[in-house]
């Protein structure tokens, strides 16, 4: 299992584990949809993303966009290295609305 | 001296021609006012003749053609418009710049005659004296110019590169993030926006689909190609657009200009040289324009607007490619290596082939005649060379026949102003070639029967509408080949031909007693005699009954031909048909009572030999039955020999010519064969021979005559309706 989630006052907090690639796409995508049906507020933490490619992009894109519609409070923290990386590429930190915090020597890694 | 005085001849004859094109680009500014390529062409007459004027020291055309030069400057600066008003002082300047050279070439030392003088100040005040009314008008060019720039979305200096990845990408294996990435090494990604806007909800998602779309501003000095190369690998499973920045457009345009105009190449071609596009832009815009080929026929969508339609270039770029194009191509084909020949030595040529021609054929009789077998294989080839020779010779002289035509754009424009009226003249088929010498010659009867379309033909703008016909009058010149010859049609859309009127002049004048047994058609023609004008009041331009008659004369002079065909209230159709050459041409050589006439080659339809069960000849009702088909005849011997009885025993053949729609049969007693005929006039003595048209020597040295089917067609369909009477009268 990928995806570690945990409840706390009313919150659901996942926490992806490892990669978020093709190959875990499905499994990571299916595993929120059982979220994402049953509960309202959910927190992301993905500060153990090691590597993120198009497909965990898009998985990410689909659970903004599947909260976003079923009024679930949606928020990503702990972004990792690797999830910044992209989402500063792709422009899409304003696009998730989270506070992103950046060390200061990311990019040099 | 002579030297200067070929440079004069030169000048002259390039100024014509200058001022002819100045002319033209004159009448197409009327329908295109902003059309930059024609304006130039404009200025550069004026200026070109200008610069040689200088050199030769004609002080008064320098200075009147200077105005010009400097308001058609202004012009093409976009700082003064250019009107209908100001296009009408041009004409004007073109024409009295003509008179000016005149004026020089004659008298090169003398001052400039008062009249000459007055007509030059007055179009230099015009010139000159209308340019702060027009100012005005510069501002909305400007604006057009900025517009101009639209087509692609982006103002900035960045490339906008659109990247929808298809469905399957992910499962191809493909990252779309690393294209992004490696985007990044070759310039900087200015602003990216990720949307995804086929994303599913729910279940539908299926994570290993690619539902990502990227639009890219991308900051690079690379070229397309090497973007392009970015997305190789990505190229099956991603729609990719890639538009060049703003700077680029600039870039491209100027590289679409220095390409060489040596050659024409294609739109596609052009764009992929320049950079504007890659090989795969055109790739998919042929594909997707051949597809659409498939799926409708009828519109097949340009390649230029494709690729905008494609987003894989902007819409000023493809204008400048096309607009390049069409400029290469017309400058290739005016710079097709042209050299100046005078006619003289061309007419010396012709008639040259013509001798030529004339002892290959004695050669031929002489190689028959001695049995020279192993010489007839040489005679052959070297009569196969003759042929080719005389066509190249004649193809010399050979002109398009659309110069002559549009020069009575300017007949028509002047004319109709002059009368109030409101013409349009279309002209078509301006392609037809046919030989100078007669393209010289058909111009003054081609602008009398235009100048008479105009004035009776088209009437004026209340009477149109009052027939219910639009207030605009059109005229139509055509021209077009049909079987060796060309025909040139005059169409107007006016009140047509009043037959009644023509008749009872006609009458009034003796010209004929009783219009009872005439056909429409004939009452018509009766318009080409002498002395006949239906127009009451005769006017500056036409209808003093003088004209038609010379109109017709001139035609006929060039073996040529002239219908007139009328629909009251429609319009009128003249008919010109015209050889294409006077010199040279195929004929088909016949026999009879030991004569030998010649048909020319293009009008004979079939040949029969003497067999009753083909065709039969009903002397009663003077009509020859072939097949089925009843046509007047005429036998060659009754009608030039005279002969009364026929020896029914003797061989006779039957040679079908047509002319245009009528078709006739000739008696003859011996068909000859094909004959290279050239064309020897007949002397004025014989001008008023009926029947024949020219002669030719053969190869013998005797005269075969040349027979004039048209006229004989005539008499033959005479024949067929006199008969009765004359039976009537001999019994």
């Amino acid at each position: 299992m990928s995806i570690q989630a945990k409840q706390n006052n009313g919150i659901t907090h996942l926490t992806f584990k490892d990669e978020m690639t093709i190959y875990t796409a499905l499994e990571q995508k299916n595993a929120l949809s059982q979220h994402l049906n049953a509960d309202h507020e959910i927190q992301v933490d993905l500060s153990e993303v090691s590597e993120i490619d198009s497909a965990g992009l898009q998985v990410l894109l689909f659970l903004k966009q599947e909260a976003s519609s079923k009024n679930i409070i949606l928020s990503l923290t702990h972004h990792s290295q690797a999830v910044v990386e992209v989402l500063e590429l792709l422009n899409l930190t304003a696009h998730f609305g989270d506070p992103v915090i950046i060390s200061a020597d990311w990019k040099t890694s | 001296m002579s030297e200067l005085d070929a440079a004069l001849e030169t000048f002259a004859q390039e100024a014509q021609e200058l001022l002819t094109e100045m002319e033209d680009s004159l009448l197409i500014l009327e329908d295109t006012p902003d059309d930059s390529e024609t304006i130039n062409s404009v200025f550069r007459a004026m200026h070109t003749i200008k610069g040689s004027s200088g050199l030769f020291g004609f002080n008064i055309i320098v200075a009147f053609t200077h105005e010009a030069e400097t308001i058609l400057d202004q012009v093409r600066n976009g700082e003064r418009s250019i009107d209908a008003a100001l296009i009408s002082t041009l004409l004007d300047c073109k024409d009295h710049t003509i008179n000016l050279l005149e004026f020089c070439f004659e008298t090169p030392e003398a001052d400039l005659s008062d009249e000459l003088k007055q007509v030059s100040d007055k179009l230099i005040e015009q010139l000159t004296g209308k340019a702060p009314q027009d100012q005005s008008l510069t501002t909305t060019e400007e604006n057009t110019a900025e517009v101009e720039t639209e087509g692609g979305n982006i103002s900035s200096d960045n490339w906008l590169i659109s990247l929808d990845f298809q469905q399957d990408a992910l499962r191809n294996g493909m990252d779309p993030l690393s294209f992004i990435r490696y985007l990044k090494t070759i310039g900087s990604i200015e602003q990216i926006l990720t949307h995804t806007p086929e994303l599913p909800s729910g279940n539908d998602m299926d994570p290993e689909s690619c539902y990502l779309q990227f639009r890219i501003l991308f900051k690079s000095d690379a070229d397309k190609q090497t973007i392009e190369e970015v997305f190789e690998f990505a190229s099956d499973d991603c729609d990719i657009k890639i538009l060049p920045p703003d700077s680029k457009i600039e870039h491209y345009l100027n590289l679409l200009d220095s390409q060489p105009e040596e050659q024409v190449s294609l739109l596609g071609d052009m764009l992929v040289k320049t950079g504007a596009i890659t090989e795969n832009d055109i790739k998919k815009a042929l594909t997707a324009q051949s597809n659409s080929s498939q799926d409708e026929a009828e519109t097949i969508k340009p390649l230029g607007e494709i690729l905008v339609e494609q987003q894989a270039i902007q819409q000023p770029v493809v204008e400048e490619a096309l607009k390049k194009q069409e400029q290469t191509r017309k400058k290739v084909a005016t710079d097709a290596s042209y050299i100046r020949v005078d006619s003289n030595k061309l007419g010396q040529l012709i008639n040259l082939v013509g001798e030529l021609v004339i002892s290959g054929a004695a050669m031929n009789l002489m190689v028959e005649r001695h049995g020279l077998a192993d010489v007839e294989e040489i005679a052959t080839s070297m009569n196969t060379l003759v042929s080719d020779i005389r066509d190249t010779a004649l193809e010399l002289r050979m002109v398009q026949i659309g110069e002559t035509f549009s020069r009575f754009r300017r007949v028509v424009r002047d004319v109709s102003k002059e009368l109030n009226k409101d013409i349009e003249l279309t002209i078509s088929g301006g392609e037809s070639e046919l030989d100078k010498t007669v393209v010289e010659k058909i111009n003054d009867p081609l602008t009398h029967l235009i100048r008479n379309s105009l004035d009776h033909g088209i009437e004026l703008p209340e009477q149109r509408l009052q027939a219910g016909k639009p207030a605009q009058g059109h005229i139509s010149l055509n021209a077009f080949h049909e079987s060796g010859h060309i025909v040139i049609q005059i169409i107007d859309d006016g009140a047509g031909l009043d037959s009644e009127k023509i008749v009872a002049k006609a009458i009034s004048n003796g010209l004929i007693t009783s219009a009872d047994d005439m056909s429409q058609q004939e009452i018509f023609n009766l318009i080409f005699e002498a002395g006949l004008s239906t127009k009451k009041q005769a006017s500056s331009l036409s209808g003093r009954g003088v004209g038609m008659d010379v109109v017709k004369r001139n035609i006929e002079a060039l073996r040529g031909s002239v219908d007139i065909n009328s629909i009251d209230g429609k319009g009128t159709t003249i008919t010109i048909h015209l050889p294409l050459t006077l010199a040279i041409i195929d004929g088909f050589m016949v026999e009879t009572e030991q004569e030998r006439y010649i048909i020319p080659l293009s009008m004979v339809e079939e040949c029969v030999e003497m067999d009753e069960k083909e065709w039969e000849i009903d002397d009663i009702q003077h009509y020859v039955n072939l097949r089925g088909e009843v046509m007047p005849y005429l036998h060659l011997g009754d009608y030039f020999h005279n002969r009364t009885h026929h020896n029914k025993t003797s061989r006779e053949s039957l040679v079908v010519v047509r002319f245009g729609q009528t078709k006739a049969g000739f008696v003859v007693d011996e068909l000859l064969g094909e004959h290279q005929t050239v064309i020897k006039p007949l002397g004025k003595v014989f001008q008023s021979l009926k029947g024949v048209t020219g002669a030719t020597v053969l190869g013998d040295g005797n005269v075969a005559l040349i027979l004039d089917v048209q006229g004989l067609i005539h008499q033959a369909t005479k024949n067929k309706q006199r008969m009765p009477s004359r039976l009537t009268s001999a019994a």
